[in-house]
């Protein structure tokens, strides 16, 4: 530049450089200022958690390590000592799951049970059942509540629970850009917490309003950790990630029921072997009158609502 | 093969040098700019903090105006094609000059969807899980792989042409075919699917019917061709206001054929996407009810859309008679397009699907000041780059800037060149 300049531009050619130093230097500090909030960072992931691999290509000793550091995390976050663990799905079981819509009273305690079983959080609050109050004579969820209060069943209404549908062709597991969300062989569709990206696309696909995301860090009083945990379930999830019902799949493959089919006191909640025909599920299936939600959209759910007659 | 990277970055260094010359105008408007990302980039640095929860989102309503803006933007990356096509496919040359502009509006607005898709990433930090290769990339069944291939593709592109073509302008080379030709065709149907995939993002989710619908591609291209060309128009004044390269009247006038028709088929196409939802009156007309007029006692989406509808129906009636053969009135009638695109497009596009939710709640969303701060320093980010590569560009169009260091100015080139520049004066 200065080659071009001719002898009575030099002068403004200095305060010109000054005019650049001054306004460089300006930048610099307003780009420091802007990002002051970095400071208050609390949840950074560790150099371990960040280069993680995807679930389905850690070796078994990966994943041991993994459970143990995870582990210690818990016991020094929440101060209990967890059994976390990777029960892999049982060979020659597809989980299903009916739900008697004449019997259930909309009391909501399965909702409760299963914020208290996975570890969901407190504050603010997610929760992976939602009850509709609907009308008599009405299937149109529009004009349901889900924020009914006080004494149940209420007269005139009858009530039906959702949850994720378990899809045999989920529309969500298709949208994930990053595979961090897939079907296991036993049916049930889980969410790699440390793959997933937050991108919420899984939340735009799902038809039933199945999936929660964290928008801030998940709260659970210390007190109230359930410390029976699973890898691709109910451990301790980070901010920014998506999380939904997986069947309680940290007890399911161990032989146990979900928390809200135990806790469901109207017996209106089935769970079991869609393959093994003595199951009382696929009994059921069989001799019950039986209907999924939505079915126009097609994507053959796993969750099923029955009733008796 | 070194030699020529480093012509390359000595050319390129100096383009750069360019973008400090200018007078108070242009660094009142670069100060401004700079100041607008700086709040933006502080409010992005309390979302990565706190989450998410600084965002008007919820469960219900997962996406907002993040997405509402890069699906605006998507397209008017993609317009630059309206300009390829007549010079390179009809040998028009009534656009020769201009096209470099949309190559370059292309490079800065794909710059801006990359961030405002980044922006609504839960974990940023994991981006390289979208990486083909390192990460697992799930291609080609999930349509948000595409989107991250085609989007990331069209900037390459770009890049490639507009950088290629320029340094050949710099060198007083002509420009060898082979360098350019295969890129400018390929980025032809590229522009078509950048905007498509987009478009697909939302169209292949039976569980939304108000997105599940064949003609949003179309629609979506038809917005592109006006906004993108109307954004063009606007620049195109600006740049031969305020330095010394040519752009005619009939390069304008022809920006304006291509606005008028393409208006004229966006209106036509939300009237057919109207005419099937309200006619038919099924349960899924419900979101398009909710965005119209209101649905069971929420009405948030109303004033927006009707705000869309009547700049729509201004720029239409302004375009398709007379009045815009005068400049003044064009280019009234882009702006209105323009921010009556942005609606229908953005929050009368995106938010709607979600509203009811599937299971029949009506949860509204409203953007909160943070997330419009956000997205605010992202379109001031957007137009300082897109300053910064036409100052980059300019000067070595304009034959300004040539490999000659120290070029002797002839009394000619002072008398043509009275631009902005200070070399010139």
């Amino acid at each position: 530049m200065a080659e071009e300049l001719k002898p009575g531009e030099a002068a403004n050619e200095i305060s010109r450089r000054a005019f650049l130093a001054a306004l460089a230097t300006s930048a610099v500090t307003a780009t420091a200022a802007a990002l002051s909030p970095l400071k208050g960072v609390a949840d950074l992931p560790t150099l371990e958690e960040f280069l993680r691999l995807h679930y389905k290509e850690l070796t078994p000793e990966d994943k041991k390590a993994i459970l143990e550091r995870i582990a210690a995390q818990v016991e020094k976050d929440y101060g209990v000592r967890p059994n976390i663990t990777d029960p892999p799905p049982i060979p020659g079981v597809e989980f299903g799951y009916a739900l008697n819509i004449g019997r259930c009273i909309g009391c909501r305690k399965c909702v409760y049970a299963c914020a208290k079983e996975n570890n969901q959080s407190r504050n603010p609050q997610i929760q992976y059942i939602r009850v509709l109050q609907m009308r008599k004579g009405s299937i149109d969820v529009e004009s349901s509540k889900t924020d009914y209060e006080g004494e149940v069943p209420k007269d005139g209404f009858y009530y039906m629970p959702v949850q994720c549908h378990q899809c045999r062709k989920a529309p969500c597991v298709k949208a994930c850009p990053v595979q961090a969300t897939w079907q296991e062989p036993d049916g049930v569709v889980v969410i790699d917490y440390n793959w997933c990206i937050g991108c919420r696309y899984c939340m735009a696909a799902c038809p039933y309003g199945a999936r929660r995301f964290n928008f801030e860090k998940p709260e659970i009083p210390k007190d109230e950790l359930n410390p029976e945990m699973g890898y691709l379930s109910n451990r301790p999830r980070p901010k920014g990630v998506v999380e939904k019902c997986h069947f309680c799949l940290h007890r399911t493959r161990k032989g146990k029921y979900p928390a809200c089919v135990e806790v469901c006191p109207t017996g209106s909640r089935k769970f079991g072997n869609l393959l093994d025909p003595e199951s009382e599920i696929a009994n059921i299936i069989k001799t019950k009158r039986v209907y999924v939600l939505k079915e126009e959209v097609g994507t053959l759910p796993r969750f099923y609502y029955y009733f008796n007659l | 093969m070194t030699q020529a990277i480093k012509d390359y970055v000595v050319f390129v260094g100096r383009c750069a040098r360019k973008t400090l010359d200018g007078d108070w105008r242009y660094y009142l408007w670069m100060t401004a700019l700079t100041a607008v990302s700086l709040l933006g980039l502080n409010a992005y640095c309390k979302q990565l903090v706190a989450g998410l929860t600084v965002t008007g989102m919820s469960d219900q309503v997962s996406w907002g105006l993040y997405i509402a803006n890069f699906t605006f933007l998507v397209g008017m990356a993609a317009a630059a094609v309206m300009l390829v096509v007549p010079v390179y496919v009809y040998k028009d040359e009534t656009l020769h000059d201009v096209v470099i502009f949309g190559e370059l509006l292309a490079v800065a607005v794909i710059v801006m969807c990359l961030l405002f898709v980044t922006v609504d990433l839960g974990r940023p930090d994991r981006f390289w899980h979208m990486i083909p290769g390192i990460g697992r990339f799930n291609w080609p069944i999930s349509m948000l792989s595409w989107d991250v291939i085609v989007l990331n593709g069209y900037l390459a592109l770009n890049a490639q042409i507009s950088g290629y073509l320029v340094y050949m302008v710099y060198l007083k080379r002509k420009p060898a075919s082979i360098w350019y030709i295969p890129f400018v065709f390929i980025a032809m149907f590229w522009a078509i699917s950048i905007h498509t995939v987009t478009a697909f993002l939302y169209v292949g989710l039976g569980g939304r019917p108000f997105w599940n619908s064949a003609i949003v591609a179309p629609r979506f291209l038809a917005s592109a061709f006006t906004a993108g060309p109307g954004f063009l128009i606007l620049t195109l004044q600006v740049i031969r206001r305020l330095s010394s390269y040519k752009v005619t009247d009939k390069a304008l006038f022809m920006l304006r054929d291509i606005v008028q028709v393409s208006m004229i088929i966006n209106v036509f196409l939300l009237l057919c996407e109207l005419f099937k939802e309200f006619y038919t009156d099924s349960a899924h007309v419900a979101s398009a009810k909710y965005l119209f007029f209101g649905l069971h006692g929420h009405y948030g989406l109303v004033p927006w859309i009707w705000t869309a509808m009547v700049l729509d129906s201004a720029a239409l009636a302004l375009l398709v008679l007379p009045f815009s053969r005068r400049l003044r009135y064009l280019s009234l009638a882009c702006a209105l397009a323009i921010a009556g695109i942005w609606i229908e497009k953005g929050m009368g596009m995106v938010v709607p699907a979600f509203i009811p939710s599937p299971l029949g709640e009506i949860v509204e969303y409203s953007p909160t000041l943070n997330e419009w701060l956000i997205c605010a320093g992202i379109w001031a980010f957007g137009m300082l780059l897109y300053t910064t590569l036409l100052k980059m560009t300019i000067p070595v169009l304009t034959g300004q800037l040539t490999p000659q260091k120290s070029a002797p100015m002839s009394i000619e080139s002072e008398t043509v060149w009275h631009g902005n520049f200070r070399d010139t004066a």
